[in-house]
């Protein structure tokens, strides 16, 4: 059972993402949310620093925070998978522990 | 008069900073003051089209942008810079912009008198 790692703070403010995947290990999960989706866009500078991360991480998004920032689907980094509420449940009860990077 | 710089560089939908700088921008528009709006960083998603905080239960903010023209505010900048990391163009805006490289940031904000971050 790999942990969860929650970012809920944009890559624009906040080292947070970084920190995290540094630390983070084979067989992790990690779930942007709040401005922490700000990471997920494909053309944004840190896209390539998520993707190589997704080798060993799978990377989730919260739907509803990418919706509420006007963020697009085909905007989103591809390989990157979309949960709603009920998604961000199923990962917290299939992951442990969780750790918050804010 | 005095020139007053509203320098953005917070994301949206973190609180109710961004709408009280507004309410603040709007009282100095008010009184005749003229003003101009700088977006840096991540402020330049607060002018990303499609955002739709309703379904965070959170009031939208667009309109707000929406009104500066009507207090006169037509000089919104935004750093060209930040737009290219985060991947938008001024299109995606919702709101004419006008464009300033990161090197013409320092004499934006030496010509006003008075600069309050948001």
């Amino acid at each position: 059972m790999g942990v969860l790692h929650l970012v809920s703070r944009s890559p624009g403010e906040s080292l947070a993402l970084s920190q995290c995947l540094g630390r983070a290990g084979e067989g992790d999960a990690l779930l942007l949310l709040e401005g922490g989706v700000y990471a997920a866009l494909k053309d944004s500078a840190c896209a390539p620093c998520l993707h190589e991360s997704m080798a060993g991480i799978a990377v989730y998004v919260l739907g509803p925070d990418l919706a509420a920032r006007g963020i697009a689907a085909d905007e989103v980094l591809e390989g990157v998978v979309r949960v709603d509420y009920a998604g961000f449940v199923g990962l917290a009860l299939s992951h442990s522990p969780i750790q918050s990077w804010f | 008069m005095k020139q007053f710089l509203f320098v953005m560089r917070r994301p949206p939908h973190e609180g109710i900073g961004v709408r009280e700088s507004l309410d603040l921008l709007m009282t100095v528009a008010a009184f005749d003051q003229p003003v101009r709006l700088l977006f840096l960083d991540d402020g330049v998603f607060q002018l990303k089209s499609g955002q739709n905080p309703e379904c965070l239960g959170a009031k939208p903010i667009v309109p707000l942008f929406s009104a500066l023209e009507v207090y006169g505010i037509e000089e919104l900048w935004v750093e060209e810079e930040s737009l290219a990391q985060r991947g938008l163009r001024p299109e995606s805006l919702i709101l004419p912009t006008r464009g300033i490289k990161r090197g013409e940031v320092a004499g934006l904000v030496a010509s006003a008198d008075v600069v309050v971050a948001c």
